[in-house]
């Protein structure tokens, strides 16, 4: 793999930008699990969390 | 004497209490030999007492179990137990339920916790006495404050029902704080926030003691108001320390049964009925295993996601 294809890779794969993603998409799965409007929101909470957290563990390996 | 002396006496005793056998098979070990036969008994019951129930946990999820019929095995049935728990309106509500309690238990004990640590931090006469004294809630057992709290909020003859009559002027007996479906949410909010409002206090507190005073100092040098002080070195110092605070009172209040249970156990109703709660009774009532296993990695789910963020935001304040 060439230099320039590594850098380019490690500009896109940031730990600190999908940290940030993987947050937003936690913190509204929590929401949409306690949310007392609509019970579509609730049943695919769980999805979003685990999608989520599973994220989280694979962006936190990201180099800085 | 000085330090290192202490430190060889105390190896050279140890050293002769060490028995030959033993001391001869430890000579022939290298370091890290040695470090991880410290290691591996912690490991093996961590292994033992955490996640063998886990992934136990995980498996039954997948399956119809009843631990009440253990005898009629289990079979495999997929995604299904998920799918009825996140279709199961009972446990919407109950997750709502845990959410009121979650946040507004959060919201008091943060401010009060805080504010009691900003007073107790001005040296005044008996701080000290105060300080223990605020402590005290925090050292009861659960059982022994739902208990106690269950008598004060007696219509007839309950502490809180007349105090509470006595600033509205209202009659004592006139209102049921456990047993009223709108009073019941909050009267668990005042316990909680009661019991544990005394811990964000100590952790704030080591977080204001924390702070040097020079820094104070250079900010009176620089003219800087109260005000601007508070909001420019108190906050960021202590924020830290709050943080891990919220962050251990979080995940203890998403997972509060016992106090719960003790003062209402889930009622009037189901209006007090918290996740944990009704996880218990499709556990352990119901002997929905299966079910209630999916329940619970949900919840589990839930709380990793959470901590994990808390500890991002931990280590960006810390770094800041």
């Amino acid at each position: 793999m060439s230099e320039n294809t590594t850098l380019s890779l490690r500009r896109y794969f940031r730990r600190n930008f999908w940290e940030w993603i993987a947050t937003v998409i936690i913190l509204f799965g929590v929401v949409m699990l306690m949310q007392p409007f609509l019970l579509v929101l609730y049943t695919y909470s769980f999805v979003v969390i685990l999608t989520g957290t599973v994220l989280f563990i694979i962006v936190s390996h990201f180099p800085e | 004497m000085s330090r290192p002396s202490i430190l060889q006496k105390i190896a050279s005793s140890a050293a002769v209490a060490t028995p030959a056998p033993v001391a001869r098979q430890v000579r022939g070990l290298s370091d890290r030999a040695i470090a991880w036969l410290f290691v591996t008994p912690t490991i093996l019951l961590l292994l033992a007492i955490n996640i063998f129930p886990l992934i136990w946990t995980i498996q039954l999820s997948f399956t119809n179990y009843k631990a009440n019929r253990a005898a009629r095995g289990e079979k495999f049935i997929g995604l299904r137990n998920y799918e009825r728990v996140l279709g199961d309106a009972d446990i919407w509500i109950s997750l709502q339920t845990t959410a009121h309690f979650l946040i507004w238990t959060m919201l008091l004990q943060v401010l009060l916790g805080f504010g009691l640590a900003w007073l107790l931090n001005k040296q005044f006469k008996g701080h000290s006495f105060w300080t223990t004294l605020i402590l005290l809630p925090m050292m009861l057992s659960p059982a022994v404050v739902g208990n106690f709290w269950r008598f004060l909020y007696q219509p007839q003859i309950g502490l809180f029902n007349y105090i509470i009559a006595f600033f509205t002027g209202a009659d004592p007996s006139s209102f049921q704080m456990l047993g009223d479906v709108n009073l019941a949410p909050w009267s668990i909010v005042i316990v909680d926030t009661w019991m544990w409002t005394p811990y964000i206090m100590l952790i704030c507190l080591a977080g204001l003691r924390s702070i040097p005073d020079y820094i104070y100092e250079a900010a009176e040098v620089d003219r800087a108001s109260k005000w601007r002080q508070f909001w420019s070195i108190t906050v960021p110092m202590v924020l830290p320390f709050l943080m891990l605070a919220v962050l251990f009172r979080a995940i203890e209040n998403f997972k509060m049964f016992d106090l719960v249970v003790e003062l209402t156990n889930g009622g009037p109703g189901s209006v007090t009925e918290l996740a944990s709660i009704n996880l218990k009774r499709e556990a352990f009532e119901k002997w929905r295993t299966g079910y209630s296993s999916a329940f619970a990695i949900i919840l589990f789910v839930t709380v990793f996601g959470v901590a994990n963020i808390y500890v991002k935001a931990l280590n960006a304040v810390k770094q800041r």
